[in-house]
């Protein structure tokens, strides 16, 4: 951060401002001039495959950049109605011109994934976090490293074997990714050129639906593939990315021979949310306080309270706005239009919500 | 998924457009009694339909709701800050009378706009849906000395739920003024019009005191905690304001002593106190004008126990009264001259007040109802009638409120009160 950024996020300038901050003012000038908020401009949108794409980044001075493997939540604004969510970065952290790259697999029913892939344009402007996670590679690279992942799970991976590369790591890293098909694949071209230029990097794919005809492996993760590859889980640092149920199988049989201590891992949730789903289904989770609770169908200022919470409330029919809290992921109804709503930290009333399926409130 | 056996959530869809419950406290002891608010005006199965109907129109709005909101918001937040900046170069000229005059009447401006098309609005949480942390109702703080916390609570919830009931809306005469005929008279009241005129120039303050609810704490309604968190915000808010305005700012002109005048910080200061002042007058006419012209309803607790959805809404048309005026009026008063609508449906953008009117109009005719609605000067003068009217001690006894009839009144409820609590402990 540049010390005019600095003076400008001062106590006496936050004085004179009162109660508003700098960038209030600021925004109104240019909204990238902020001093307080991570802000970014769309440099180029790239399809990698037919559902999969790259946006690229420049930041404002904000902008702390990032460790490989880290994520950003990422805002873009729709139709007057900013929707965030959490994107892995996948550009290496060398890159000398100051831009980062988020990569993204558009998910059917997800609006931001649909909207970036098909309509993001060069120039929007983005609402951005610092970047945040531990799912990190340590200070010094050991000599031997396994890179694990499934699907669109190659994001954050990507971006460390980007970085690895551009720091001349030599160290053995071995690279192991499932995907549907080489048609399903993010990255594919740059992967081949990784494999042919990157000497001590090994790349193997296994396509599970549609294996290749000279496939090196086939199938769904397996010990004996680590085997083929002679990597022994017991001292190889591994990171592993992914749908549940790959983590889950890697880590079960990493626990199974002991090796429990050399996995690292980050799921790729892809929420989803049945839109038409009357039913008092999944989990309510009051994210400050760390209580689940099954959902009970009523509404969530009911289920806090007798979950023994005490949310701030007024008048209990949706007018006052007193009991208004973020809801951080999930699916909620309103009780009175019936409208259903599944926007990533959005404000909405308690009193008249209900949660459908699995819903985390910060309360 | 359809092999899943599916739990029907206890949610009818719809089931708050017929949700006949009343917000928590308002629900009676008897559950079968209802409320008999507006049964001179329909009947109960009309009211169940002007409630649905306004259920629709509220539907409607926030379905239209999109980028065109959330520019228009846009717009006013940079018209404000260029006012305010405007405003705050202009009050540093007071070598340059034409600037400073301009630059008082500019952040003037700036505060108006800040504090009733933006913050007020935006409090209420209209703007919600935007998902934009500058506009967002739970973290948004106003230009003003009242803590948004305390007057959030005040304003949104007990003035927007009990909106008019005596006893429960503490915005009836905010217990200084006696503005409705069912409110016991004190001597005080005499003073009724003088002291309004003094609350005018100094409203921002009146509003924070109003917050802290020294009234709910010495009558033993709130607790020591409650009224000292209370206070405590309100003085940290009060040093903030005080801080910009009167001291950090003038500070600030200090700079250009060399160069002008001595006295440039004092007059930087007197410019602050008349930017504040210009804001605290506005306000206060438009908000007074809001409830307070005769003709205005007021209700009692007992009417309002149980009441409807569709009561609720009556509730609100009969308790507010509408100021017309030219498109920039309307801003300027952060549309709370459409106050009946703002009432209706406080939680969706201002700005979509004139046309959810033309709805309440059709619906005002269809259920032959009152809807309150004058120029500004005419709301006004009837505000000052109120207060200079209701200020003189009425003939009737029962109305003074300190008068021996009054105090046996009282006497008699409470002891009642009290055998019937003796007579369910009784039965326990």
């Amino acid at each position: 951060m540049g010390i005019v950024r600095k003076a400008l996020a001062s106590r006496p300038i936050a004085a004179l401002t009162s109660p508003h901050t700098i960038d209030h003012y600021l925004d109104q000038i240019h909204p990238m001039l902020v001093v307080q908020h991570v802000r970014a401009r769309v440099v180029e949108v790239i399809h990698e495959t037919g559902v999969a794409s790259t946006v690229v980044l420049r930041p404002n001075g904000v902008w702390e950049g990032f460790a490989p493997g880290q994520h950003v939540e990422f805002g873009v604004e729709v139709d007057g109605k900013r929707r965030v969510r959490v994107f892995s970065v996948s550009s290496s952290a060398r890159r000398k011109d100051g831009l980062f790259s988020v990569s993204v697999k558009a998910h059917p029913d997800g609006y931001v994934s649909q909207y970036l892939h098909h309509e993001l344009a060069p120039g929007t402007l983005v609402h951005l976090s610092q970047a945040a996670g531990e799912f990190v590679l340590p200070e010094t690279v050991p000599e031997d490293l396994l890179l694990l992942s499934g699907g669109s799970g190659i994001t954050p991976v990507m971006s460390m074997l980007r970085t690895l590369r551009d720091d001349g790591h030599t160290g053995r890293v071995t690279f192991l990714h499932y995907a549907r098909s080489r048609e399903d694949e993010m990255f594919s071209a740059e992967l081949d050129e990784l494999a042919a230029s990157y000497h001590s990097l090994r790349v193997i794919r296994v396509y599970t639906r549609v294996p290749e005809r000279d496939a090196e492996l086939t199938g769904r993760f397996d010990l004996v593939h680590l085997k083929h590859l002679d990597v022994d889980p017991t001292t190889t640092l591994t990171y592993v990315c992914g749908p549940a149920g790959l983590i889950a199988s890697v880590r079960d049989a990493y626990d199974e021979i002991g090796a429990a201590a050399q996995l690292r891992q980050e799921y790729f949730k892809v929420p989803t949310v049945d839109l038409s789903a009357a039913d008092a289904t999944g989990t309510l989770t009051f994210d400050d306080s760390g209580i689940d609770a099954a959902n009970s169908g009523a509404t969530i200022l009911e289920q806090a309270e007798k979950a023994g919470l005490t949310p701030d409330f007024g008048c209990r029919m949706g007018v006052c706005n007193t009991c208004a809290i973020k809801k951080n992921h999930g699916a909620v109804r309103h009780v009175i239009s019936g409208e259903v709503t599944a926007n990533t930290d959005e404000t909405v009333k308690i009193c008249v919500q209900v949660p459908v399926g699995d819903v985390n409130v910060a309360l | 998924m359809s092999h899943y056996r599916k739990k029907r959530a206890p949610i009818e869809p719809l089931s708050a457009s017929n949700h006949n419950q009343a917000p928590v406290p308002l629900v009676g002891e008897d559950a079968s009694t209802r409320a008999t608010i507006g049964l001179d005006l329909m009947t109960y199965e009309q009211l169940e339909e002007f409630g649905k109907e306004l259920d629709k129109v509220r539907q409607r709005v926030l379905d239209d709701l999109g980028q065109k909101d959330a520019d228009y918001i846009r717009r006013v937040i940079k018209a404000q800050r260029v006012c305010d900046v405007v405003g705050r170069v202009g009050v540093f000229m007071p070598f340059f009378p034409p600037a400073f005059v301009g630059g008082i009447a500019s952040l003037g401006i700036s505060k108006i706009l800040e504090n009733m098309e933006i913050g007020h609005n935006v409090m209420h949480g209209q703007y919600d849906w935007m998902n934009d942390p500058v506009v967002d109702g739970k973290k948004y703080e106003w230009d003003n000395v009242a803590p948004a916390q305390d007057w959030k609570h005040g304003h949104n919830y007990i003035h927007h739920t009990y909106t008019n009931i005596h006893g429960m809306d503490r915005d009836i005469g905010y217990n200084l003024f006696r503005i409705d005929d069912e409110q016991p008279w004190y001597p005080s009241h005499r003073f009724n019009l003088p002291l309004a005129s003094l609350l005018m120039l100094f409203f921002e303050w009146g509003v924070m005191y109003h917050g802290i609810e020294l009234d709910e704490y010495l009558g033993g309604r709130m607790s020591k905690a409650e009224f000292t968190a209370r206070k405590k915000r309100a003085l940290q808010k009060v040093r903030r304001q005080v801080v910009k305005d009167y001291v950090a700012f003038p500070l600030a002109s200090v700079a250009l002593v060399p160069f002008t005048a001595w006295w440039v910080p004092l007059a930087v200061l007197g410019g602050n106190v008349a930017a504040n002042i210009i804001r605290n007058v506005w306000t206060f006419i438009i908000i007074f004008c809001g409830h307070f012209p005769a003709e205005v309803e007021t209700f009692t607790e007992e009417e309002a126990q149980n009441e409807t959805r569709g009561q609720w809404y009556l509730r609100q048309l009969l308790g507010s009264a509408n100021i017309t005026g030219s498109k920039l009026f309307h801003v300027m008063s952060g549309n709370l001259s459409y106050q009946i609508e703002h009432h209706l449906f406080p939680d969706i953008p201002a700005r979509r007040y004139p046309e959810v009117a033309k709805d309440v109009r059709r619906l005002v005719e269809k259920y032959n109802l009152h809807y309150n609605t004058g120029r500004l000067s005419k709301q006004i003068g009837s505000v000052a009638r109120q207060l200079a009217a209701l200020g003189k001690k009425p003939s009737d006894p029962y109305k003074v409120g300190n008068s021996p009839e009054s105090k046996a009144l009282r006497r008699e409820k409470r002891e009642a009160e009290k055998a019937a609590r003796e007579a369910l402990a009784t039965a326990a």
